[in-house]
């Protein structure tokens, strides 16, 4: 089940780095949940029957994005935060696009429960977070602006870079060699870099954490009732873990 | 026009676990209370679907709301302070139990020593020892504070055994220690062939059921790893929304009004007459007069409201003169990490308190004739339970992220140790706090300014305990530590320890201290401002028994003021 699911994920990723075959017309003017449905449905649907979790898929739907390149890069850079390698699945196979893209649509992406009141200074490096803008914002100049460094640099979309060029256009966003309106380049790697972490190992509930990969690889039995009968043993113990889901069900 | 409402005997601002404390003891006695919390009520029934990392550890969905309300920030007086736009460096409480709900229930009483920190380091070391530090008595000892840190004990029913370098006790811990494990073990038996005198540390999650004095039931814990950030969902963990507010309603004496957001405290001639606050939710202002007004807003807001209401005169950083902001204090916190290589632990199962404590290196418990500083912290194993978001350790000198990070994250998220410390925290004249000429919060009031940075003394401390946590850790078998960088500047990001105090000191003096021993203002009679706003100095410890005590203190001195009037001390 995992390798079909790997297999489905890669073949949607390479539809959706395929984007100027998107941005070309052949769906154009659709939303992107449409854009990758409409031409990844029957096999989607074929995974479905095979016994990918129905829940899960629901949730792979953008709901911020509304650009099919920008989610793109979105991909491409958080797959490079935290890459597919022989410990498991990296954050494009988790699904982290998505639990970030869902995330820019709530509260965090809307700095809700932050003081965000002006005026609004630079401030020192150890006064925090001093942006004007929103999370949602943040992510919307420095996505934008990953794209063009690659256009620039290498004359390719970011999503076409070989890794290591990925890598280092990142690497200058995190050193804040990059200029950027607003907010400092290192804040949104920064955020960035978080926030995959998240996709990563927050509850699948959120659409990242596919079938609890993230914590499979880091033997993590995420939500558990008790231990009350097991931590006293000196025995290492792997425990098949559980999601929030199973409160509800 | 705000509306006044009905005179009560009794206003408490905040509903956390010193506020509880106070509205249960008076309401037992007979006196009416009101208490105003500006968050949501809360309690056992709400903390259902409750092990979700992101949404309580990560997006401090239990925390306070800083769209309304946040605090400025500088190192320095030279700095222009800038909001603390998002939550980080500590996690302020909102919503009847505040913090109390969220905390992880380590419990331990201040030192002796740090009740008369002053005459006790110039006794035995000249007056020389403590220069440049502003320290002073608490006017109070730790033998007076003793049966009120016995009763707050039994109402938290906590769980724990003597100590090596324990004080006195009158009684025995309620109920014993939490279990052993592997790692509480593992680091008593370092502890122990080092020469040291490890102990179980004293838990608020509690080992057995527990029913207190107030005939409230708290569960026995469950280990579930899900605690520090997150309310229990079984009860287990003493916090005053399970422990405390039920009784306090029970006596029918208490009404407690939530979404009350106090602005001020009304005075004339030298006293309180009530506090106006805002419906957070309809924005509609009322007047709660009262005989009595009692501050339980935690450090940040006991000391706003103060300077805000223009009580008690406010501090000035130039001359170290006034009281009301002075002595703000931290942690200090070197920690240790190890790595293993051939084991691996459960590191995934825990509680907030479960763990194995010395004491051999805190307060002066330990020579300090030929050291640049005074005081120290105690050293800990705290098993709580690593949680994936937050633990991504990795050996110096590995990226934050990509292919090596993500593997050496994952390989030594069950094969990394961490041993902590709480560094004590000495006054300077330049941390304080007062108000920001510049930032509101959403009900027009200026925000609290904090003005604070590390010292020579914590830096000190800092590489001094550091090592030997480090020490520790190598005996306990880690292959290697990591690296510790050296504390340099205090930043407001990354999480350090929501033990904050001072800003509205006790004391016996009225030039030196804001509130008597009693926590009673010596500039307004009727006014108590409790929580470890009162501490003098931060010690090496976790604040909250040692809040507990000066609550049922203070819970004494407001039943004796209502009686007799008058100032107490
Ligand atoms: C993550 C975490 C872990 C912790 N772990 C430990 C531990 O292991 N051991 C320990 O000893 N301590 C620990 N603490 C600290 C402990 O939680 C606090 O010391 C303790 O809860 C403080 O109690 P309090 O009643 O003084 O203040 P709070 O609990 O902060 O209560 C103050 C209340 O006042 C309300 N309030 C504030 N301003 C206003 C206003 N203007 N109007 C109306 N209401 C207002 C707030 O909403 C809040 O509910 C921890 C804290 C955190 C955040
Ligand atoms: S660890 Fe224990 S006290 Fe803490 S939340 Fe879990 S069951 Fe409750």
């Amino acid at each position: 089940m995992a390798e079909q699911h790997s297999e489905k994920k890669m073949s949607r990723r390479r539809f959706i780095r395929n984007s100027g075959y998107v941005a070309g017309g052949l769906v154009g003017g659709g939303i992107i949940g449409g854009l990758i449905g409409a031409n990844m449905n029957d096999e989607q649907e074929g995974t479905n029957t095979q016994g990918e979790h129905q829940g899960t898929s629901f949730l792979q739907a953008p709901l911020y994005f509304t650009n099919p390149e920008m989610f793109a890069v979105l991909v491409a850079a958080s797959e490079r935060i935290f890459p597919s390698d022989d410990n498991g699945p990296g954050a494009d196979e988790l699904g982290v696009a998505y639990y970030i893209d869902h995330s820019l649509a709530g509260s965090w992406g809307n700095n809700a429960r932050e003081y965000m009141q002006g005026p609004f200074f630079p401030g020192s490096n150890f006064q925090g977070y001093q942006s004007p803008l929103k999370r949602h914002e943040v992510f919307d100049t420095g996505i934008k602006a990953l794209q063009k460094v690659a256009n620039d640099k290498h004359d390719k979309n970011f999503p076409d870079l070989e890794g290591e060029q990925q890598d280092a256009i990142l690497t200058s966003f995190q050193n804040d060699e990059v200029e950027l309106k607003g907010v400092t380049s290192k804040t949104f790697f920064n955020i960035l870099r978080a926030a995959t972490i998240e996709g990563v190992y927050a509850d699948p509930a959120y659409g990242g954490n596919i079938n609890m990969e993230g914590w499979k690889m880091k033997n993590y039995p995420g939500h558990q009732m008790s231990y009350y009968d097991k931590i006293e043993s000196d025995e290492f113990m792997e425990i098949e873990p559980q999601a929030l889901h199973s409160y509800t069900k | 026009m705000a509306e006044k409402l009905p005179k009560t005997d009794v206003v408490i601002v905040g509903m956390g676990w010193a506020g509880s404390i106070i509205a249960a003891e008076l309401g037992k006695e007979g006196l009416k209370v009101v208490g105003l919390e500006r968050g949501k009520e809360r309690g056992l029934k709400d903390y259902y679907v409750v092990h979700d990392e992101l949404r309580y550890a990560i997006r401090y969905e239990l925390m306070q709301d800083l769209s309304k309300e946040s605090l400025t920030f500088r190192n320095n007086q030279k700095e222009r302070a800038l909001p603390m736009r998002q939550l980080g460096s500590f996690l302020l409480g909102e919503g009847s139990g505040g913090s109390g709900v969220h905390w992880n229930g380590q419990s331990f009483r201040f030192l002796p020593y740090d009740f008369e920190i002053r005459s006790k380091t110039i006794e035995k070391y000249g007056e020389s020892k403590i220069k440049g530090l502003q320290i002073q008595d608490w006017g109070i000892t730790y033998d007076e504070l003793e049966p009120y840190f016995d009763k707050y004990e039994k109402v938290a029913g906590i769980s724990g055994e003597e100590a090596h370098f324990g004080p006195e006790r009158s009684n025995p811990y309620p109920t014993p220690p939490m279990k052993e494990t592997p790692l509480t073990k593992r680091f008593k038996d370092a502890t122990n062939s080092l020469g040291m005198h490890p102990y179980h540390m004293p838990s608020a999650n509690l080992s057995e059921p527990y029913e207190n004095m107030y005939g409230a039931k708290i569960a026995n814990c469950q280990y579930c790893a899900f605690c520090e950030r997150f309310g229990c969902e079984y009860g287990a963990k003493a916090d005053p929304t399970v422990a405390v507010i039920p009784y306090a309603k029970e006596t029918g004496n208490v009404d407690i009004r939530n979404f009350a957001n106090v602005t001020e405290i009304i005075h004339e001639g030298g006293k309180a007459t009530g506090v106006k606050f805002v419906d957070v939710l309809t924005k509609e202002e009322f007047i709660q007069p009262a005989d009595t007004v009692v501050l339980t807003s935690y450090v940040m807001n006991n000391t706003k409201l103060l300077l805000h209401s223009k009580i008690g005169k406010a501090y000035n950083p130039e001359n170290g003169t006034g009281v009301i902001g002075k002595n703000y204090c931290y942690q200090i916190l070197p920690g240790s990490t190890g790595f293993f290589e051939e084991e691996r632990f459960n590191t995934f199962m825990g509680a907030g308190a479960l763990g194995a404590t010395i004491d051999d290196y805190n307060g002066d418990n330990f020579d300090h004739s030929d050291l640049n500083f005074i005081h120290g912290g105690s050293i800990s194993i705290n098993q709580s339970g690593k949680r994936p978001i937050g633990s991504n350790t990795v050996p110096s000198g590995t990226p934050n992220w990509g292919a090596e990070f993500k593997a050496q994250s994952i390989k030594y998220f069950t094969r990394s140790l961490n041993i902590g410390t709480q560094g004590a925290s000495m006054p300077v004249q330049h941390n304080f706090m007062d108000l920001d000429p510049t930032y509101k919060d959403a009900y027009g009031l200026p925000l609290l300014r904090l003005t604070y940075d590390f010292t020579e003394q914590d830096k000190e401390l800092y590489n001094y305990i550091g090592k030997i946590a480090d020490q520790i850790m190598l005996e306990m078998g880690a292959d290697k530590v990591n690296e510790r960088s050296n504390l340099e500047s205090y930043d407001i990001v990354p999480y350090q320890t929501t033990h904050n105090t001072g800003g509205v000191i006790m004391g016996a003096e009225p030039e030196t201290s804001a509130v008597n021993n009693f926590l009673q203002m010596w500039d307004a009679e009727n006014v108590f401002v409790v929580g470890a706003s009162a501490f003098a100095h931060n010690g090496g410890y976790n604040p909250t028994a040692t809040v507990g005590a000066l609550a049922f203190r203070a819970a004494e001195g407001i039943l004796k003021y209502s009686k007799e009037g008058g100032m107490l001390a």
